[in-house]
């Protein structure tokens, strides 16, 4: 009886969720007639014109490679640099790593409004706008600290006994790190990985504030909509749906891990 | 473990800092700038002092803001954190539901922010969202870009929809540590469901609890693009939060300093609350590790 009623719960759930996401599909595949002019739970006059509109123009389907191209910099820059850096935090004491840890952290939980107008001062100032490197970087405010934050968790999860085997063995520590160490916390990278992308991926405001042209990530392009003619609900849907798939492929790969980076607690 | 004590550590953090000191000490630097000093613009700068925290302080507008932001974190976090346990516990412990059931729950949290935002601002609309013409169907008077009380569920519906996941997860996480172990003693005790929760799994899921009430609360905090999207913080100002009227004040009307003035006593409220909970996770993790 027990197993039947959580069944339920969770199917009520799920349903809430997603429903919500069953409406943007629906209302991508119709045209904006119907959108407008009648209610319809499923589209009457099923069309892909919409999502042709996205897929053939330029301006529109740069957003989606642009985003993708600042988020792939963002996770291999933050991943790189937090690699040794969460090492150090995790097998050494040195001065000042408390203080230097939790200043990391605070950069997690900074508002991205604080910075968005001197984010655009000092990368006009240095010839960095609207560019994607531009935005990986602004990204690397909140996504290294984090990815120090996971790697940190799973470093501390291997014996250290296992270092200092290597280095009897002639092993130099760029060698070790490469051939044993990383293996090792190779789940944990895919956990790190995971949520820099998702959470490059989501934000908005700096990636907004940093780009013009060139750039520009698709979410902003999303703004374009609300042209001469009134919204143009159909494409508008159509590019909501094209952004929540990259997002849903990411979890289908990391699913087994997901529940195991969230066990670590770290996010 | 116990740490080997070497300064040379620092070189392996050098990386780190060079990057965040980029992207986090120089801008915050920049606003500090701004915060003490007057400009008519050409970069012309004069010292202003302290003139625009006091300005700041007293701002009806900044209190109206922090009222609503406060009101809103309350809101939500009472709702997310027993929704999200409450959902935890019913999920599937394992096997292909259980993935299948991660994965839909993770979806909305990988949904741009603006996107979220789009999608409730069509849901809601009473000409074509579901949402609102089932509500205007029934005949309940809904607008959530007249009515600020209408505003308001919406975004708190919003945010719910987009966050409670994030907190089962993380409880769900905390639930699959506990050894089946502990649940057949509770059987052999006769122990009820009750007793089971507030004895064993509560005590487990207190870690990620703690860091699932700490990220809502922080994002929560700094919440903008989705009731931007949404209501653009209105009707009139009901829905503006902190965030929302710090990009009004400095991006829209260009005022640097109070708007300098007003991100750094952002950053320091957010700065004492996570330096709070920092502070109480540690001393967690440490009690747990003797």
């Amino acid at each position: 009886m027990r197993l039947k009623s959580s069944a339920i719960v969770m199917a009520l759930y799920l349903l809430f969720l997603m429903i919500p996401i069953y409406w943007l599909l629906n209302m991508s595949l119709k045209t904006n007639t119907e959108i407008t002019s009648t209610f319809t739970l499923f589209p009457n006059d099923l069309t892909f014109s919409n999502f042709v509109v996205i897929l053939t123009d330029p301006s529109w389907y740069m957003g989606y490679v642009n985003s993708i191209i600042y988020v792939v910099m963002n996770t291999v820059i933050s991943i790189a640099v937090a690699l040794p850096a969460a090492y150090a935090f995790s097998r050494y004491s040195f001065m000042g790593d408390k203080h230097l840890f939790f200043w990391l952290l605070t950069n997690r939980m900074s508002p991205p409004a604080v910075f968005a107008l001197p984010f655009f001062q000092l990368y006009s100032s240095v010839g960095l706008f609207d560019t994607h490197i531009a935005v990986a970087l602004a990204h690397c405010l909140f996504n290294v600290p984090l990815a120090v934050w996971i790697l940190e968790g799973f470093m501390r999860g291997v014996p250290k006994e296992i270092d200092e085997t290597a280095y009897i063995d002639g092993y130099s520590f760029p060698r070790f790190f490469v051939k044993i160490f990383m293996p090792l916390i190779a789940s944990g990278i895919g956990v790190a990985a995971f949520f820099c992308f998702m959470f490059s991926w989501v934000e908005l405001l700096l990636s907004r504030t940093l780009t013009s042209v060139n750039a520009k990530p698709i979410a902003a392009t999303m703004t374009r909509t609300v042209s001469a003619s009134g919204m143009d609900w159909g494409v508008l849907a159509a590019a909501g749906v094209l952004t929540i798939i990259p997002g849903a492929l990411v979890i289908w790969f990391v699913r087994n891990y997901i529940a195991k980076g969230f066990a670590l607690g770290r996010v | 473990m116990d740490k080997t004590q070497n300064n040379k550590a620092w070189f392996l953090v050098l990386p780190v800092l060079v990057i965040v000191a980029f992207s986090a000490v120089i801008p915050l630097m920049t606003v500090v700038n701004y915060s003490v000093n007057d400009t008519f613009g050409n970069n012309e700068f004069f010292w202003a002092g302290l003139d625009w925290f006091d300005e700041m302080i007293h701002s009806e507008r900044l209190h109206g803001a922090l009222g609503r932001q406060v009101m809103f974190s309350a809101i939500i976090l009472a709702i997310e954190i027993p929704l999200g346990i409450y959902v935890a516990l019913n999920m599937p412990k394992k096997g292909i539901w259980a993935s299948f059931c991660l994965v839909l729950m993770a979806l909305p949290l990988l949904i741009p922010f603006n996107v979220v935002g789009t999608i409730w601002q069509i849901f809601g609309r009473v000409d074509i969202g579901l949402l609102g013409h089932t509500l205007a169907a029934l005949g309940i008077d809904y607008n959530y870009t007249n009515d600020p009380l209408d505003a308001w569920l919406t975004i708190i519906a919003m945010d719910v929809w987009h966050w409670t996941s994030l907190v089962a997860l993380l409880c769900y996480a905390g639930l699959q540590s506990i050894p089946q172990a502990y649940y057949q003693a509770a059987k052999i005790d006769q122990a009820s469901r009750w007793a089971v929760f507030r004895y064993i799994e509560l005590p487990k899921m207190k870690g990620v609890l703690l860091i699932a009430v700490l990220l809502r609360f922080m994002d929560s905090f700094m919440i903008y693009t989705e009731p931007f999207v949404v209501t653009g913080g209105g009707p009139g100002n009901s829905t503006t939060f902190l965030s929302i009227d710090l990009v009004k004040m400095a991006v829209g009307q260009f005022d640097l300093g109070p708007a300098a003035a007003f991100s750094i006593m952002y950053f320091l409220v957010i700065l004492l609350v996570s330096w709070v909970f920092y502070t109480v996770m540690t001393n967690l993790d440490r009690e747990e590790s003797r």
